[in-house]
């Protein structure tokens, strides 16, 4: 191998582990807050992904509708849960986020979905689609167990995982899709080339990372999120509601999965459950950064997309085989290193 | 003076065991009440679920409203705080940080004047802002976890067992300030072990044995009851005790 096909292989593996950082991040921040382990992270990269290319087409893609259906829902768990007490303020409060919100979307995607469409545009309209289908989705799932056992919540997980999985098939159909690059520009750098897309890519991924340090460092919110993570109690003797914490967490995750998606649809093609791949190799970081690291998380996601790279240059069909094999070797020393700790009970 | 916390024929379980059983109690405004008894009286037990930490049986009611509809991060904004027997501190995080969370109900401006208060009770917290609660001494962290508390301008605050493992003269320094509170205009109803001091601050007092409440009335005339001082103050002698 020469220098130029490393740097190639090197590039690409860190344009991936990006994007895997940012999914092995949002699976951190999940679990810490809610003890979720956020399998449908996959589906958000790919509703993300789809909505976009379909937005792209002029289509209004059905993940616009399934809000609409899921709030319906969530409104529906609201009124059941406050059914003794119902009082006017809280309930307008849930019918403007499950039913006007969602609403609001799918009008402003019916109105705003053409052919002609800016790109701009459609990406919103597909983050604002995934970030409520998140918010929903911790309402509907989630919040109901949120007293349950880690292993509950994972079953649950996996049964939204395929839930969702399943409606993406019917939203996109089988067939792959591939969406416009954010920008056709390109750098040339001695024998690299870099495109717009993997710039943005990097950009996005340096941005979050940022944001997130700083809303988690520097904001009162932000602060909240880190204690319900640290002492669920104590969060709440201070007033800080778990199902408010929840909710900001998967909100973050679902944008975050969504972006990832954005960002992936116009270098590969994407299949309804292409997503499920891409989350396992961020759950793969997460879990090498023990699920509760977040620099170490990071890292260990470029280390999952440099070994990617360099397996599927070697040996492609062994790719997906070597890159999950990394977690076993982590797995043996992590339970050596650490004597079994009793799950928390609350 | 009218009832600020009203609780009547309250019972409490853990499944079929009740830890509580048939207690009624009241805590007026700026009153410092104290519950004694001896290791598993009830008394934990009895403040959990006044928080709506765990289910109460019978009737609840804080500054006039009932609470049996409210969960725990209502009756906090509504003005009940808790310093639990455990602290629950949020260990990974500064002191600074632990206090202003304290005030996540209260608008920015009143968090201020929370951080203020809270600084000139408890000057060694101002001290150790920067630093990470769960790396504070057991003391600092019992005075944490009141200023915590304090930092959400709670109208009764409820202290479980602040004595619990700390040095004599941090004791005193503690049952100090909680005599302080009442200045501020900030209840207290106080659970302790250690009767001799919590006595010794407050108006009136409830003695627990085995999950009913025995004895009440006002502190000076439980601290002088023969029973009360043959089973709680008995072993404390004069010449050693803790303040």
């Amino acid at each position: 191998m020469n220098t130029t096909i490393m740097l190639f292989l090197l590039q690409d593996g860190i344009t991936n582990g990006a994007i895997y950082a940012l999914l092995g991040l949002a699976l951190v921040l999940v679990f810490a807050v809610t003890r979720v382990i956020l399998i449908p992270q996959g589906e958000f990269v790919t509703y993300g992904a789809l909505s976009y290319a379909m937005l792209a087409t002029g289509q209004v893609p059905g993940t616009a509708r399934l809000a609409v259906a899921m709030g319906v829902v969530a409104f529906g768990l609201d009124l059941y849960a406050a059914r003794r007490a119902l009082r006017l303020k809280p309930v307008s409060r849930s019918a403007a986020l499950n039913i006007v919100l969602p609403a609001a979307i799918l009008a402003l995607t019916y109105a705003l979905a053409g052919p002609k469409t800016p790109i701009a545009v459609n990406i919103v309209l597909s983050l604002l689609i995934v970030a409520v289908i998140g918010l929903f989705l911790y309402r509907i799932a989630f919040q109901p167990l949120a007293h349950t056992s880690v292993l509950v919540l994972l079953i649950a997980s996996v049964g939204c995982h395929l839930a969702l999985q399943g409606l993406g098939l019917v939203f996109f159909g089988a067939e792959g899709l591939r969406g416009p690059a954010l920008s056709n520009a390109a750098v040339t750098l001695g024998p690299l080339r870099f495109t717009g897309q993997s710039l943005a890519v990097y950009g996005l991924t340096i941005a979050f990372i940022v944001g997130l340090w700083l809303f988690f460092g520097f904001t009162l919110m932000g602060k909240a999120l880190r204690a319900t993570a640290v002492n669920r109690l104590g969060a709440r003797l201070v007033g800080i509601r778990t199902t408010l914490s929840g909710q900001i967490a998967f909100l973050l995750a679902s944008v975050i999965g969504a972006i990832s998606g954005i960002l992936i649809v116009p270098i590969t093609t994407l299949y309804y459950d292409t997503g499920f791949l891409i989350g396992l190799k961020g759950f793969i970081a997460a879990i090498i950064g023990g699920l509760v690291s977040y620099p170490l998380t990071a890292v260990a996601a470029l280390v999952v997309g440099c070994v990617e790279a360099f397996s599927s240059f070697y040996a492609s069909n062994f790719k997906e085989v070597i890159v999950f094999t990394l977690i076993i070797p982590v797995l043996l020393l992590r339970s050596l290193a650490a004597p079994a700790v009793e799950e928390e009970k609350d | 003076m009218s009832a600020l916390l009203k609780v009547g024929d309250a019972h409490v379980a853990y499944g079929k065991v009740e830890a509580v059983r048939s207690v009624s109690l009241e805590v007026a405004d700026n009153e410092i009440v104290t519950i004694i008894g001896a290791n598993g009286a009830g008394k934990t037990t009895l403040l959990n679920a006044i928080m709506g930490i765990l289910p109460l049986k019978g009737f609840a009611a804080f500054a006039g409203a009932d609470m049996a509809s409210l969960d725990i991060e209502d009756r906090v904004a509504a003005g009940l705080s808790l310093v639990p027997e455990h602290r629950e501190l949020f260990g990974t995080m500064n002191v600074e940080d632990n206090l202003q969370l304290g005030a996540f109900r209260i608008p920015k401006a009143i968090a201020a004047k929370s951080f203020e208060r809270v600084y000139t009770l408890f000057p060694r917290l101002k001290e150790r802002r920067k630093q990470l609660a769960g790396t504070l001494s057991g003391g600092e962290q019992q005075m944490l976890a009141m200023g915590r508390a304090l930092m959400g301008a709670p109208k009764l605050l409820m202290l479980d067992e602040p004595s619990l493992g700390l040095a004599p003269i941090i004791v005193a320094d503690i049952f100090r300030t909680i005599g302080e509170l009442r200045a501020a205009g900030v209840s207290v109803l106080l659970v302790e072990q250690n009767a001799q001091a919590a006595l010794k601050i407050a108006d009136r007092a409830y003695v627990m044995e085995l999950g009913e409440f025995v004895l009440n009335g006002p502190a000076s005339d439980i601290a002088t009851n023969a029973r009360v001082a043959a089973s709680y103050l008995g072993f404390t002698h004069e010449g050693e005790s803790a303040i």
